[in-house]
């Protein structure tokens, strides 16, 4: 009896003791998914307020930057142009735009494994950002995918039809942009660095895919639609650069997404790039500042904008790449050579680039690409790896002189592209719609006659 | 109603027989226009209208650039004061608003001075200097 007393008291403490403290490994277990689930949750964070933030690059920022600098009778067709992107190349992106750059195919564009955004759920996508949901990466390439064809607008602003605008963007990111993005960032693309491309070209945040593309574009559509009815002998002023300073600005914070955010993750890399971003474009702001002072004899608010735009666009192939000395170096050169080009080098050609989408984005972006093959380093970019793990050297200051010509080799196939393929779709659009409105429609101005509505009613 | 038919007809004959009203226009800087405004207030001129109008004399403009684009801006902002006065005031006004207007350089505007055939007040029809 007594036995048995005992043997009642001692089975229920034992099974006590099995199930209060879990062995090592279930603790351990559970740790590390808490552990990932809390990187989760901060990448995932960082990616959809950086994926907002470019979308506001777009609208308003660009919107507004371009608004300003036409003239009154086409600032609503100017906006128009960013902000019917922001819906149209949505939908293209939903139905098959994210497969073609983002899955992975032949070397030059992808395949239709994510048609209709198929298997883009929350697990990640370990290619391309590990700890986010592939539905926040798609939809973060997305606001790239979004404001490289608005970026073109700047070059055929106060001229074009909007229906063939529309046509015209639709096929030039199957014919440009896909590509392109896929080569550059897609897996297997050719110039993929990070994911077994032949020609390894460093470009963090699209200084190739976006800048290159959509400025070499611009000239060649500037070139093809020709210049503006009275360029050269009526004034193109600017309507309101007050709207294009707001909208300068809030490119400016928009672009910390732009380049922060390619970082993937809320990482230190990001905060690496946040900073070179932001001191790359102070050094362009003032660049171009004091060469217009010098030539010019006054230093103008719209100057200051506009180095500052070309301050981002230089550093954002390099800013995930480059110490903040450098930043400040290929700021302050981009601010100078842009504002060269924008001044001595388009009035001795005398094309009508509108707005500079070329000679702001198209030579800022080479710049910085060719910039960032210098300046690339390893201590701020770990990722290039050996295949046992050994961190490789980058750039001309980590001893990789080649990696320049890399670079190079990557802006000349990203320009190839970009004029080709522009040419291609303006023939087909010329074709098929017209590009350029009439001249009465022209001079009316593209608000009333594209669009039946005047941006200013101030007597209403 | 017919006596105020009488009356219209008396007061259009009395109009006539004082044709005595003078139209002052004077372009002038925008900043000096409190200035004329003040100067006329104080000598009890207190009806004008101003209009925002652009344009040079033998001033020239100024240049402004754009992105490496450059503009000859010769039509100025100026402001227009146009005012109607009985023709015995007329001297003392033009020369208020000369002395108001003036900052002595070159872009400091003009006065042109008109006959007035005939000023009605729309509300009750008044006419001649009575109108003013």
């Amino acid at each position: 009896m007594p036995q048995r007393l005992w043997l009642a008291l001692f089975v229920p403490m034992l099974a006590l003791a099995q199930a209060a403290p879990p062995t090592a490994e279930t603790r351990i277990a559970n740790l590390e998914t808490a552990v990932k689930s809390a990187q989760s949750a901060g990448d995932n964070a960082w990616m959809l307020v950086s994926a907002a933030l470019v979308l506001m690059m777009t609208g308003p920022g660009l919107a507004l930057f371009y608004g300003g600098l036409v003239r009154r009778k086409n600032v609503l067709g100017t906006m128009m142009h960013s902000f019917v992107l922001m819906a149209l190349v949505t939908v293209i992106w939903a139905i098959v735009g994210y497969s073609l750059a983002f899955g992975e195919g032949m070397p030059i564009l992808g395949d239709l494994r994510y048609l209709f955004l198929n298997g883009v759920g929350s697990a990640p996508n370990p290619d391309y950002a590990g700890t986010i949901p592939q539905q926040t990466f798609m939809v973060y390439q997305l606001m790239f995918a979004i404001i490289t064809p608005a970026l073109i607008s700047g070059a055929f602003a106060e001229r074009m039809k909007f229906s063939a605008m529309l046509l015209f963007t639709t096929l030039w990111m199957f014919v440009v942009y896909f590509p392109l993005a896929h080569m550059v960032w897609g897996k297997g693309g050719l110039l993929n660095a990070f994911l077994g491309g032949k020609i390894p070209c460093f470009d963090f945040a699209g200084g190739t895919v976006v800048h290159i593309s959509s400025g070499v574009s611009a000239l060649i559509c500037a070139l093809y639609l020709g210049r503006r009815q009275g360029y050269g002998i009526e004034s193109m002023k600017p309507h309101n650069i007050v709207i294009s300073v707001i909208g300068a600005c809030l490119l400016w914070v928009g672009w910390f997404g732009f380049n922060a955010g390619s970082a993937l993750g809320a990482s230190s890399l990001a905060t690496s790039a946040f900073v070179a971003t932001h001191f790359a474009t102070a050094a362009a702001v003032l660049g171009w500042m004091l060469a217009e002072w010098i030539r010019n004899g006054k230093p103008s608010v719209l100057g200051a904008i506009s180095g500052a735009v070309a301050g981002l666009v230089a550093i954002t192939p390099a800013s995930g790449f480059v110490k903040p000395f450098p930043a400040l170096l290929i700021g302050f050169l981009a601010g100078i050579v842009c504002f060269l080009m924008v001044t001595v080098v388009k009035s001795r050609f005398s094309y009508d680039d509108s707005l500079d989408a070329f000679g702001v984005h198209g030579i800022g972006g080479t710049l910085g690409a060719l910039l960032t093959g210098v300046f690339a380093t390893s201590a701020v970019n770990d990722g290039l790896k050996d295949s046992s793990g050994k961190v490789l050297p980058l750039g001309l200051v980590d001893g990789q002189a080649g990696q320049v010509l890399n670079q190079a080799i990557a802006v000349l196939i990203s320009w190839g592209f970009a004029i080709v393929g522009t040419l291609i779709v303006l023939k087909i659009c010329d074709v098929v719609l017209g590009v350029r409105v009439s001249k009465e429609d022209e001079l009316e101005g593209l608000d009333v006659s594209m669009h039946g509505e005047e941006g200013y009613n101030f007597d209403a | 109603m017919s006596a105020c038919m009488v009356k219209k007809v008396i007061i259009s004959m009395r109009s006539q027989d004082q044709l005595t009203m003078k139209k002052i226009e004077a372009i002038i800087q925008p900043h000096k226009l409190e200035d004329v405004k003040e100067a006329l207030k104080s000598i009890g001129v207190d009806g004008m209208t101003i209009s925002e109008v652009r344009g040079h004399g033998r001033q020239k403009g100024h240049k402004e650039v754009y992105r490496g684009m450059e503009y000859q801006v010769d039509l100025l902002p100026k402001v227009k004061i146009e005012l109607v006065v009985p023709d015995q005031r007329s001297a003392e006004v033009i020369q208020t608003v000369v002395n108001s207007a003036r900052t002595g350089k070159i872009g400091d505007g003009k006065v042109f001075v008109f006959d007035v055939a005939e000023a009605i007040r729309i509300r009750n029809e008044d006419r001649g200097d009575g109108a003013l």
